[in-house]
């Protein structure tokens, strides 16, 4: 049992949950994932570690409710307890020095992007930070990216904070304005498949951290294949992360839509 | 060994019980036959298991048709060597809890074994019956079965002997099979055995894998809390390598590990069309069923239900997803195969049981490309006709393309069954660990001692997608040969 030590509610419906995982907290590395059970009807989904604290014994996960499991997962509080959960799973981000990032995060995204950048700015690199949201209380984490980045840009769709437009637009500018030596993307499918493309354009090295529909997470079953230099890949073990200029973005986008009648269906029924 | 199986027959019961019937007597008798449920009846229950069992009557009889060898080859053919015509002789005189001990003495799991066992090309191929008389053999996989769940719902389950507390910690690396076994054994040396699963529920494929309608999960339960009882730790959600690293658990005392980690990579074949919605790897279709009880309405996790289902593979776990598929409702539930129906190497009773089901078999049929609708869910699959050429490396016979034959079928659910690899997630936080070019441990095929001196290795890891009993004979080579690794270590260490 994993228990929860602490909560935090971001906006309606985003939390930050802090879960007792000392083991976990000790062996995670930036990019690194972790998959939870509720309960012993729960099923198993994937989060990102965003923060750990080893002296606390603690990791921190940010959840979005989308869902059955992430809606459940939102109404849990303080003291409750996770009935399962494993790590660390992925490969660990390639961080190097490599000159200056450019680290671009969307909604939630922005969670998992922290500790890469936290890592990039460790190692020595420049950081300059977009990040981008529909609208303003969805910009998570904010302080905490401020922190490691030299430069951080705030993009919304509503232009309710920061600049008014899209996460590629910001990224653009920077891209104009000064060199950049190597991009990450954490996000919605279709904002990253856009910022690669962008990226593309101008020929800057990028990494994109899919979040393919997963079960076991230790390479056993394939649901979370992606199509990767027209070579079929496991997200769970050779990635998250992958070249995103080689990443089939449209067959990711199709494949996470492969059970929308089947949790519409778990939706309702939870809701009924 | 030889020695100990004499002394065994030649205890005053077993002369008595072979001189009460003659062995012409004996050989007479017709091969018991296993009830099942109706076909038709059971494809309605994801849950129910197919064969029913022997009662004591039919027990007793069978086992009264073994002629308590000599030389029992039968035990040659059983990679955990039990010894067989003990414990049917138990049986025969109504003494089955003794019986079930005499498996437990060589088998940690008897209850699974007799369930899912190839025992046509094991102990009853070797059966003097076969090999000699040309007659049905000895049904040693039901009477094993038998003597197993008669123990278990006894209630009086014998734990077995354990040898006094050596206070040295070893490591168990997944909890399937191999494992258990290796666990079994390293437990009544008297080590301190935790077993490490990366899952939320041990038992490795006998878990997520095999459904429910061949081996109930409470059948593996048992096995596995008589394991507790004799003291064997499980660690679940924990995936050493990377939960804790090796290094981790050599500081917390554990001084040998056995690396039992399956081949739960599933193979695709890398044609057109393969990642459309709808096409899922057998473990994925098999773990969300059997693993995540995605059939039943209260449980979470989805599993995608279809009209027309085709299985591409001819082993067990084809058949296990086929007949899966039936029971959720598939109208066509088809196997495609590229060999013949004698290729296959599923066994013999699951191929039957899935024909009675009205499973249809595409035998010489193989896929070359996928096609989907407007939503990316594939619609059709285009297959190619296959005639069996000459023989390969492996002594069947090779499938060879028939040019122009080429078809479409319908299809809305594909399975794909076509074989395992070797999961790479152990062995790749051991970068000085030799491997082969398949991704397996290498290791003494004796002691089961990888390149690593402290490291030992079994089940598929070691031999890529194998059979349940093959991966419990590897766990009790391993467990022999760690306890003499250790000993001599500590014999060193004292001088």
């Amino acid at each position: 049992m994993y228990q929860i030590v602490q909560k935090e509610q971001f906006s309606e419906n985003v939390v930050k949950l802090v879960v007792h995982a000392p083991r976990i907290a000790r062996s995670r590395k930036p990019g690194h994932f972790i998959i939870l059970r509720i309960d012993e009807k729960g099923e198993r989904i994937p989060l990102t570690i965003a923060e750990a604290n080893i002296e606390a014994g603690t990791i921190t996960l940010v959840v979005q409710n989308v869902g059955v499991s992430s809606k459940r997962l939102c109404a849990m509080n303080v003291g409750d307890q996770i009935l399962d959960l494993v790590g660390p799973l992925g490969k660990a981000t390639h961080i190097s020095e490599v000159g200056t990032v450019l680290a671009c995060g969307g909604g939630v995204g922005i969670a998992p992007l922290l500790p890469i950048v936290e890592g990039f700015k460790k190692a020595g690199n420049r950081v300059v930070t977009v990040l981008a949201a529909r609208t303003k209380e969805l910009i998570i984490l904010e302080k905490e990216i401020r922190q490691w980045s030299d430069e951080v840009i705030i993009m919304t769709d509503d232009g309710s904070y920061g600049i008014k437009g899209l996460v590629t637009q910001g990224a653009e500018e920077i891209i104009k304005r000064e060199k950049v030596d190597e991009c990450v993307t954490i996000g919605p499918a279709v904002m990253m498949k856009f910022v690669a493309l962008l990226t593309q354009k101008y020929e800057i090295p990028t990494q994109a951290s899919l979040n393919a529909i997963m079960v076991d997470g230790t390479g056993m079953c394939g649901a979370c294949r992606a199509s990767v230099g027209g070579q079929t890949k496991f997200t769970c073990i050779d990635g998250p992360e992958f070249n995103a200029h080689q990443i089939d973005f449209d067959e990711l986008i199709l494949r996470l839509g492969g059970y929308k009648a089947e949790e519409k269906q778990a939706w309702e029924r939870a809701n009924s | 060994m030889k020695e100990y199986l004499k002394i065994e027959r030649d205890q005053e019961w077993r002369d008595q019980l072979r001189k009460k019937i003659k062995n012409k007597e004996r050989t007479t008798q017709e091969r018991v036959s296993m009830t099942s449920l109706d076909p038709m009846e059971r494809i309605k229950y994801q849950d129910r298991e197919v064969n029913l069992g022997l009662n004591m009557e039919q027990a007793q009889r069978e086992a009264s048709r073994c002629m308590d060898c000599v030389n029992p080859t039968c035990i040659e053919g059983c990679p955990v060597s039990i010894n067989i015509p003990k414990f049917i002789k138990n049986i025969e005189r109504g003494e089955v809890l003794e019986a079930a001990k005499t498996l437990k003495e060589t088998s940690a799991l008897p209850a699974v074994c007799g369930r899912v066992c190839p025992q046509e090309k094991q102990c009853e191929a070797q059966c003097f019956y076969t090999l000699k008389l040309k007659k049905e053999p000895v049904a040693i996989g039901y009477l094993e079965r038998f003597a197993a769940d008669f123990e278990q719902q006894s209630g009086a389950v014998s734990v077995p002997e354990t040898a006094p507390k050596n206070q040295v910690k070893v490591a168990a690396i997944g909890s399937g099979p191999a494992s258990l076994s290796f666990a079994g054994d390293m437990i009544k040396l008297g080590y301190d055995v935790t077993v490490f699963e990366a899952l939320h529920e041990v038992g490795g494929v006998l878990k997520y894998g095999i459904p429910e309608f061949r081996l109930p999960n409470h059948v593996v339960d048992v096995e596995l809390e008589s394991l507790a009882k004799m003291g064997v730790k499980f660690e679940r959600n924990f995936i050493v390598g990377r939960t804790a690293s090796f290094d981790d658990l050599k500081a917390e005392g554990y001084q040998a590990f056995f690396v039992a980690s399956g081949a739960g990579l599933p193979r695709f074949m890398n044609i057109p069309g393969e990642n459309y919605n709808g096409i899922l790897s057998s473990n994925e279709y098999l773990t969300r069923v059997n693993l995540m009880n995605a059939a039943k309405a209260d449980f979470d996790t989805p599993v995608l239900k279809g009209q027309n289902v085709a299985v591409i593979g001819g082993g067990n776990t084809a058949m296990d997803s086929v007949r899966t598929a039936k029971r959720l409702g598939a109208e066509r539930a088809m196997i495609i195969y590229r060999r013949s129906r004698e290729e296959m190497p599923a066994r013999v009773e699951e191929v039957l049981h899935a024909e009675e089901e009205g499973i249809e078999f595409l035998n010489l049929n193989n896929p070359v490309e996928y096609f989907s609708d407007e939503n990316g869910r594939v619609s059709k699959m285009r297959v190619q006709r296959m005639e069996l050429g000459e023989p390969d490396a492996s002594g069947r016979r090779r499938p060879v393309v028939v040019e122009g034959s080429e078809y479409d079928i319908p299809v809305d659910v594909v399975v794909v069954a076509i074989g395992v690899s070797p999961n790479p997630l152990v062995p790749s936080e051991l970068p000085e660990l030799k491997v082969s070019r398949w991704g397996t441990i290498e290791v003494d095929p004796e002691t089961m001692q990888s390149s690593m001196p402290e490291l030992f290795a079994g089940g598929d890891i070691v031999r890529g997608g194998a059979t349940v009993i093959l991966a419990m004979g590897d766990g009790r080579k391993a467990a022999a040969g760690m306890h003499k690794y250790l000993s001599q270590k500590k014999e060193t260490a004292a001088n």
